[in-house]
């Protein structure tokens, strides 16, 4: 078996389906040290599934999942953050009645990896001075002891991408970003994930917004039900007939 | 007089607290009853037939009980919600039907000659557990268990394994209420199983607010002490009792003390104002 030595994750024929029907046929890619890679598809190609088995929301029926060269594939999703795979969800999920900053210092490893132990330790300056640089990069300072429930939709989103960092990790997976937000802050969210870009060795996001994929991705995937139909460059790629077809054969092309 | 009071109000608080405890994870346990119910049995029994002292023989059924508590759980907390309710229901249940059956502690008559509780064991506790909910609530633990509570999939995803922490907590309250139970049974000397079993326990913590760790030993005081000043009219002590419980319901339904206190707060930074649930 061929491993890149520069890829972070690496899938391997994974399948997965529900009750017969196929979400997941044979995916196989590579995540590479230092890239976006993006994931697009139009609605119902897989692209979610692939992100909740990659996580450990479901397990995968075939195939495996290597993340740093280690087979990661059954393991549970709690024991995946710690490893370093960090993910937000595509309808926001944040703790909704802790404070924005109480909301970025919950994923502060040495906290999460030995909860019994964190009885005894302090709300530590340095790690509150660390979850404050980080809300200041997400412009949210201000608002740091609001109760995460009470912000706004596009604010909401950048503490779920805050909090996922919060904890260092190695690979980011965006679950669909830019669902229901307008122009501006699409724009304000590609902001945000660039900055954040250097946090990370990197990340994966899945998005249909077009636009959006050819600015930010170093690389594109297309899934279309459940298979993998186009890889490569995004100027290539989206350049291609079957990835064309997939999308303006469905009626959510414009989103 | 006063004395009874000290240790059934200190008593239900520790109760109240242990209902507390498994809470914080977001399970609602009324399995508690069961477990006071093993502390004060396996307690009388290790002071009573064995000569144990009252202390090491309460901590020792805690232990049990804890145990007890995990390996109950572990099948437990896979449900949740009304189904999680439901089963702690029934351990509480399965306790008492198991000691009923015992006949060396006495069966359905109950287990006596318990002696030894002072209210000065029953103050030290209190003190004792509260000082360590007071330590939790200032801890990043605490945090960790709001997470839990308010959403379990982030939590996972941030690391945290959802299942060990709520049954470390369900451990904790089995422990508590045991040690709580062991008490309530050397002071009162005879008890029987119908005795230490109530779902009253659950109603301390509801009614005084599950938010923070004060609301439960409020609530905790109020509902021993009322049916204790409303004796005057004995005859309408259970509607007096009743009409409070409303009371509490209409004006405060999340409980008396609903407020989260944040386990972090900072300077006000202009422009922003914290904002408090209700």
């Amino acid at each position: 078996m061929d491993v890149y030595p520069q890829s972070i994750l690496s899938v391997d024929g994974l399948s997965k389906s529900f009750r017969g029907l196929t979400a997941l046929d044979q995916i196989s890619l590579d995540v590479r040290r230092g890239e976006i890679l993006g994931l697009m598809g139009p609605n119902g190609a897989g692209k979610s599934v692939f992100i909740n088995v990659i996580t450990g929301l479901y397990p995968a029926d075939y195939g495996t999942v290597r993340f740093l060269g280690r087979d990661v594939t059954r393991l549970p999703s709690y024991a995946l953050a710690r490893l370093g795979i960090a993910r937000t969800y595509q309808n926001i999920r944040l703790l909704r009645r802790m404070t924005v900053l109480e909301n970025v210092l919950v994923a502060i490893k040495d906290h999460v990896n030995r909860p019994l132990r964190s009885l005894f330790t302090r709300n530590r300056v340095c790690f509150v001075r660390a979850a404050t640089t980080l809300l200041e990069q997400f412009h949210l300072a201000d608002k740091r002891d609001w109760l995460a429930g009470s912000l706004a939709y596009g604010e909401a989103r950048r503490l779920e991408i805050a909090r996922a960092l919060a904890g260092k990790p190695s690979l980011l997976l965006l679950d669909e970003p830019a669902a229901g937000m307008n122009e501006r802050e699409t724009e304000e969210l590609g902001d945000t994930i660039r900055a954040s870009r250097k946090l990370l060795q990197a990340m994966v996001i899945v998005e249909h917004d077009v636009a959006m994929m050819r600015g930010l991705a170093d690389r594109l995937v297309v899934m279309d039900a459940g298979h993998k139909i186009a890889e490569g460059k995004p100027g290539e790629v989206l350049a291609e007939p079957n990835v064309i077809e997939a999308y303006l054969g469905t009626d959510e092309a414009d989103e | 007089m006063i004395q009874d009071y000290i240790v059934f109000v200190g008593v239900n608080i520790v109760l109240a607290w242990s209902v507390y405890v498994i809470l914080l994870a977001g399970s609602l346990s009324f399995a508690n009853g069961g477990f006071m119910a093993i502390g004060a049995y396996v307690s009388g029994v290790l002071t009573v037939k064995f000569g144990f002292p009252l202390v090491i023989a309460a901590l020792i059924s805690g232990i049990a009980a804890g145990l007890i508590g995990v390996l109950a759980g572990f099948p437990a907390l896979r449900t949740r919600g009304i189904y999680l309710m439901l089963v702690t229901v029934g351990i509480a249940v399965s306790v008492k039907a198991v000691i009923e059956s015992i006949d060396y502690v006495g069966g359905i008559q109950g287990f006596g000659g318990m002696v030894g509780t002072t209210p000065w064991h029953v103050v030290g506790l209190v003190v004792l557990v509260g000082g360590g909910l007071a330590l939790l609530s200032r801890s990043p633990l605490q945090r960790i268990l709001d997470a839990v509570r308010e959403d379990e999939l982030s939590a996972a995803s941030l690391g945290i394994n959802p299942i060990y922490v709520k049954l470390t907590c369900f451990g904790v309250g089995a422990f508590l209420a045991a040690v709580a139970g062991s008490f309530y049974a050397h002071y009162l000397i005879h008890v029987s199983p119908d005795q230490v079993l109530s779902v009253f326990i659950v109603l301390y913590a509801v009614l005084g607010g599950t938010n923070n760790m004060w609301g439960p030993p409020i609530g905790a005081a109020i509902m021993t002490l009322t049916p204790e000043f409303v004796r005057g009219l004995e005859a309408w002590r259970p509607t007096a009792f009743g009409v409070v419980i409303l009371c509490l319901l209409l004006i405060r339904p999340d409980g008396l003390l609903a407020f989260r206190i944040a386990t972090t707060r900072t300077k006000a930074v202009a422009g922003s104002k914290p904002k408090q649930s209700t």
